[in-house]
């Protein structure tokens, strides 16, 4: 049955999706830029990341007039209380994102590293915890959202990993020590980004189960 | 806002029950939880039957709110708590009991003027008698033979700041009660329903025909009164379910569907048929 006050949930639903296929994209652009030295990819991120900040107060006016003119219940009031956080999140994971692109534009000016330790992957597997989190929201999926919330161990792993290997390569070679700290605020902006979708796939799992699992241990659910 | 009102000591049997009988003495409005307690309810008006198989309790000293789409009981419900519903033709308990404070009020030594002076009840419509403020009060108490002036004029004054109406009224006490404006004459009836100290107040609807102001004063009255009686309310209003009552049972068909607390209800109902009901999906 379709009712006329659901176009407006199906709207706040299209906003929050074109806005994480706009932060997956950002996402994944920062990281090419990085890797590809590429500067025009670079500044793209960064001009995009106020397309997205517009769309998360566009989701947040969205469940504000909805919320003071319907007096949502049960699932739809969870629906918009959860809209508004995975909006926030995602805001978040662009500004991380724009911070990876900034980096990359100054590792550009310099000569290349030797290597980017496990950022490749990290950005890889960053990506694909959003794009799975999303899909969990999508596909009212909890056990997809559980997925997404177990694999932040391997990012954070990747993280302190690389963070030895930036250890490793500034006292090898200190003349490295600007270039690498730059390789290690943009795998901590990844490691965050992993946070922020871990905090996504939680807030789908507290929408469709109407469990809170936040700062629960997975082996207890 | 300080109210005390006497335990009620009314009792609801016309004769002294057999020592088996569960009913062994008054209505005690401090007496322990649950205050109502349906179990296993058929009723019918006539061939048609409105509630199947109803079992719940209530508890005392709270606010329980009665939600569901028009025609699935919950009125029927309410109203046979005060047997409100013998005075329709053709209307019929088939099996199941209503005990108040263990007390079958469907039992045949239960006294119906008794149990409606301990079970009172305010209507959707504000229905003050054409008579003064005062006496829409005093008037209860006067049919009880009390005609003691200084105790009826404590009465009135107690009930009506029980009701927080006082001060809006008591310097026109003597004037007719239907120059109140909607709101004061529901709150004016809740007043009158006070007086003669029930232990139960039902409420049809009350605020259906009040604007939000009037609204917000009667539902900030309903949590003064639950600290010293027990409240049912039905209600079509979610909002006003979900901020005033601290259980909530939902309706479809004649059949309790779920009764849980409030805030469970609202936020995880456990029965797909409440959630798209709240959510406005039926109904």
């Amino acid at each position: 049955m379709s009712l006329y006050w659901e176009q407006h949930l199906q709207e706040i639903r299209e906003q929050l999706l074109l806005m994480s296929s706009l932060v997956e994209r950002n996402l994944g652009q920062s990281a090419k830029a990085l890797m590809e030295r590429d500067d025009v990819l670079a500044d793209l991120v960064e001009d995009e990341d106020s397309e997205i900040d517009e769309l998360e107060k566009r989701i947040d006016e969205l469940v504000i007039t909805y919320i003071s003119t319907h007096g949502p219940m049960a699932r739809d009031c969870r629906f918009l209380i959860t809209a508004s956080k995975i909006s926030s999140e995602l805001e978040r994971i662009a500004d991380q994102a724009t911070t990876v692109a900034r980096r990359a534009r100054d590792l550009n000016k310099h000569p290349a590293l030797k290597s980017l330790s496990n950022i490749p992957v990290m950005a890889e597997e960053v990506k694909e915890m959003l794009r799975q989190s999303i899909k969990a929201f999508v596909d009212r999926d909890t056990d997809l959202a559980l997925e997404v919330i177990g694999r932040d161990k391997l990012v954070d792993s990747e993280y302190k990993e690389t963070a030895r290997d930036v250890e490793s390569a500034i006292m090898s070679d200190p003349e490295t020590t600007g270039r690498e700290l730059h390789l290690l605020t943009v795998a901590k902006a990844l490691e965050r980004a992993g946070d922020h979708a871990t905090n996504i796939a939680e807030e789908v799992f507290y929408l469709y189960k109407g469990q809170d699992i936040r700062h629960v241990k997975l082996s207890s659910l | 806002m300080s109210v005390d009102f006497a335990t009620p000591t009314v009792s609801l049997v016309k004769t002294e029950p057999s020592p088996n009988s569960s009913a062994t003495g008054p209505i005690q409005a401090t007496a322990p939880v649950p205050m109502i307690e349906v179990e296993n309810l058929d009723f019918f008006y006539g061939k048609s039957q409105a509630l199947h198989g109803v079992s719940l309790k209530i508890p005392a000293r709270q606010v329980t709110a009665f939600i569901g789409p028009s025609g699935c009981g919950k009125s029927t419900l309410l109203r046979c708590f005060n047997r409100m519903n013998d005075l329709i033709e053709g209307t019929r308990i088939g099996r199941g009991h209503i005990k108040i404070q263990g007390i079958d009020i469907y039992d045949p030594s239960v006294d119906v003027i008794a149990l409606r002076r301990q079970v009172g009840m305010v209507f959707q419509k504000s229905n003050p008698f054409p008579k003064s403020i005062y006496q829409n009060i005093s008037y209860g108490l006067e049919l009880q033979g009390v005609k003691d002036k200084a105790r009826l004029d404590a009465v009135v004054e107690k009930s009506l700041r029980g009701a927080a109406l006082w001060d809006e009224v008591k310097d026109r006490l003597h004037t007719s009660a239907l120059g109140l404006s909607g709101g004061q004459q529901q709150r004016l009836c809740i007043a009158r329903a006070i007086a003669v100290e029930p232990a139960v107040i039902l409420m049809d609807e009350p605020c259906s025909a009040l604007d939000p102001i009037a609204t917000s004063k009667v539902e900030e009255l309903i949590q003064e009164l639950k600290k010293q009686f027990t409240i049912v309310i039905v209600t079509h209003s979610m909002q006003q379910a979900g901020r005033c009552s601290d259980k909530t049972a939902f309706f479809y068909l004649g059949k309790l569907i779920e009764m849980d607390v409030t805030q469970k209800v609202f936020t995880k109902p456990a029965q797909q048929q409440t959630e798209d009901y709240i959510t406005g999906r039926f109904g």
